[in-house]
């Protein structure tokens, strides 16, 4: 009797584990299916500019890329400017933006007292948490009448009648232009930088650090020549993330760039980026070469930002030692 | 001056200079903020939810159609990327620790979550609004959604991650099959962490603008039909700040206190909650 009772259990229990085997199979799949998707949608994006961008390509060919006409009556397109713009402002918005974040990640990993450090933390990732368009507005109507008139007439000043840097400070200071959005960008990847150089600064072990305290050395030494030296790797990914960042960022630069779509050599002169010139012309955009040559732009801005951000993806989790954050 | 003073000054001076940093960023927060509050608090009142955006140079009115309609491609963009991300996060924590094309998955979400998003607009806008011959709310969700998603997959994977494997074999051993290990066992373990990451997903996608320029466009009138081009809070205030009328230009400040307003106290909302959370 107990036999065939004891064979149907075990038959009931090989058809819930087959079952479970399945359920298990189609488990997987469905959340790799997923993962697929995320992963198309990237690739998706490269594909179908290219595919949008066609026809101006075809028409400027690579000639596009250093050709300096963006003129909508003469249907003749060339990205230089909205390239210059783009460089220009994303440096120098890097320039200002690293020694403070360095600063910032310093004190919050080294001089900051233990009961600070999270409060004030957050107060730099709240910075990254306002969104874009509202260092735009700030930008167009706060910071550029100041910087106009309290910043820009003294820099001329000093260093206006400096042989060859003189001209970078020439012109009228209007306030929006170059320079402003070079500064209103910086603030804005301030809180990106300073937290991966906060998360990689925190990685050095401490005895290292305790050591070099111990023969004698002061903060900024053991900072200079401990702490940098071993997330050097980390810190310059930091940096490459901020940068990926300013090339990428529309809405504040479209405030308070100026939006002239020409090269100036003064910083102080209005100027474009890729991206505001997107945001400025799609929405209008004739159908034909025009629209191609805004999604040209846009083409390109994307294989630039992915180069810049690849490469600091990579850096940051060498130095974290696993990938990503 | 003796080499012992020297390092003592450099010392000093680095320090300081770190500081003043600090004060540069904290600065820049609370001056930003106080910007919002001076000149977005005059222009708040009832009138705000109540009337739709009023006509050029024409007194009154409101963001009402603007606030619907963000929160309509909100909501529909959230419920989009939601379980596309969580179980995209699955993936990546249970099954794709070690494979290569887990890690190659990994890398290419790092690097939307800094994509600039305005690509992603002409993506949605080649793809979606090029092919139906029309602006929509449905598209602005839609390029919302794929902001939001690459954040929502990392904070998952992120998240599971920290169980531990114990809590895993424990499941197993009792006979769980894995699916169920995966939605009953550690997805629930680590279910406050998977709220934090969608809510800081939306908060990050609560005043991107870009994307929807071209996508969901704008609509002054009030509208809760997807299909067609949706008033939008980012739009309005971008549009409204640029013009010469000072009554778009107030609606412009308050929009943007408000959109401030929402993202910070989710921001910090999510924080505290959290932190308490880690110390019990």
């Amino acid at each position: 009797m107990s036999e065939p009772s004891a064979s149907a259990g075990i038959d009931l229990h090989a058809q819930q584990v087959r079952k479970f085997h399945l359920q298990d199979k189609l488990f997987h799949y469905s959340t790799l299916l997923f993962a697929v998707v995320v992963l198309a949608a990237l690739v998706g994006i490269l594909i179908s500019l290219a595919i949008e961008a066609m026809p101006s390509l075809q028409a400027f060919g690579p000639g596009f890329l250093w050709t300096n006409v963006w003129s909508v009556p003469d249907d003749e397109y060339g990205a230089l400017a909205a390239i210059y713009g783009t460089v220009v402002t994303s440096v120098l918005a890097l320039l200002i933006a690293v020694p403070i974040s360095f600063g910032i990640a310093l004190f919050l990993t080294e001089t900051c007292p233990v009961w600070l450090r999270r409060p004030l933390g957050t107060a730099i990732e709240l910075l990254a948490g306002i969104p874009s368009i509202v260092y735009g507005i700030w930008g167009l109507f706060v910071f550029a009448p100041l910087f106009a008139e309290y910043i820009q007439p003294p820099l001329q000043g000093l260093l206006g009648d400096v042989p060859v840097i003189g001209g970078w400070f020439s012109g009228p200071p209007i306030g929006v232009g170059i320079l402003a959005a070079s500064i209103v960008l910086a603030l804005m990847v301030i809180p990106f930088i300073a937290s991966v150089m906060r998360d990689v600064f925190e990685t050095v072990p401490h005895v290292l650090k305790e050591s070099a305290y111990g023969v004698g050395c002061t903060t900024w030494e053991v900072v200079r020549n401990v702490v940098l030296p071993y997330t050097r790797v980390g810190v310059i990914g930091g940096i490459m993330l901020g940068l990926g960042r300013a090339l990428g960022e529309t809405m504040a630069v479209t405030f308070v760039i100026g939006n002239a779509n020409r090269i100036n050599g003064s910083l102080f002169a209005p100027g474009t980026s890729i991206a505001s010139t997107l945001a400025n012309e799609f929405g209008e955009a004739d159908p034909g070469l025009h629209i191609a040559s805004l999604f040209a732009l846009g083409l390109v801005l994307f294989i630039l930002t992915f180069i810049v951000l690849a490469i600091s993806r990579w850096l940051i989790s060498r130095s974290m030692g696993s990938e990503g954050l | 001056m003796n080499l012992y003073t020297r390092r003592l000054w450099v010392n000093r001076i680095g320090i300081s200079l770190s500081m003043v940093a600090m004060s540069l960023g904290l600065v820049a927060l609370l001056w930003i903020l106080w910007t919002l509050f001076s000149k977005g608090f005059a222009s708040l009142s009832l009138d705000l939810f109540t009337q739709d955006t009023p006509a050029p140079g024409s007194e009154g009115g409101g963001l009402r159609n603007a606030i619907v309609g963000s929160g309509l491609i909100l909501l529909f963009s959230m419920l989009i990327s939601t379980p596309i991300g969580i179980l995209a996060g699955i993936y990546l924590a249970e099954f794709g620790r070690v494979s290569k094309f887990a890690s190659f998955t990994r890398f290419m979400t790092d690097i939307m979550l800094s994509a600039p998003s305005i690509v992603i607009g002409l993506f949605v806008y080649a793809l979606f609004v090029a092919t139906t011959g029309g602006f929509s709310g449905w598209a602005g969700s839609l390029a919302l959604a794929l902001i939001a998603i690459p954040v929502v997959v990392r904070t998952t994977e992120n998240m599971l991650k920290l169980v531990p494997t114990s809590l895993r074999e424990a499941a197993f051993a009792v006979g769980a099959p894995r699916w169920q290990v995966s939605l009953r066992v550690t997805l629930r373990a680590v279910k406050s962490g998977v709220v934090t990451g969608v809510l800081l997903a939306m908060a990050r996608i609560t005043g991107e603008t870009a994307p929807l320029l071209f996508t969901a466009l704008n609509n002054q009138f009030y509208s809760t039909n997807m299909a067609e081009p949706m008033g939008n809070l980012p739009v309005v205030i971008f549009q409204f700040a640029l013009s010469p009328y000072d009554n778009w230009v107030n609606l412009a400040w308050a929009g943007a206190l408000l959109i401030a307003f929402l993202v910070l106290a989710v921001n910090i909302g999510v924080r505290v909650v959290f932190r308490n959370k880690d110390k019990r």
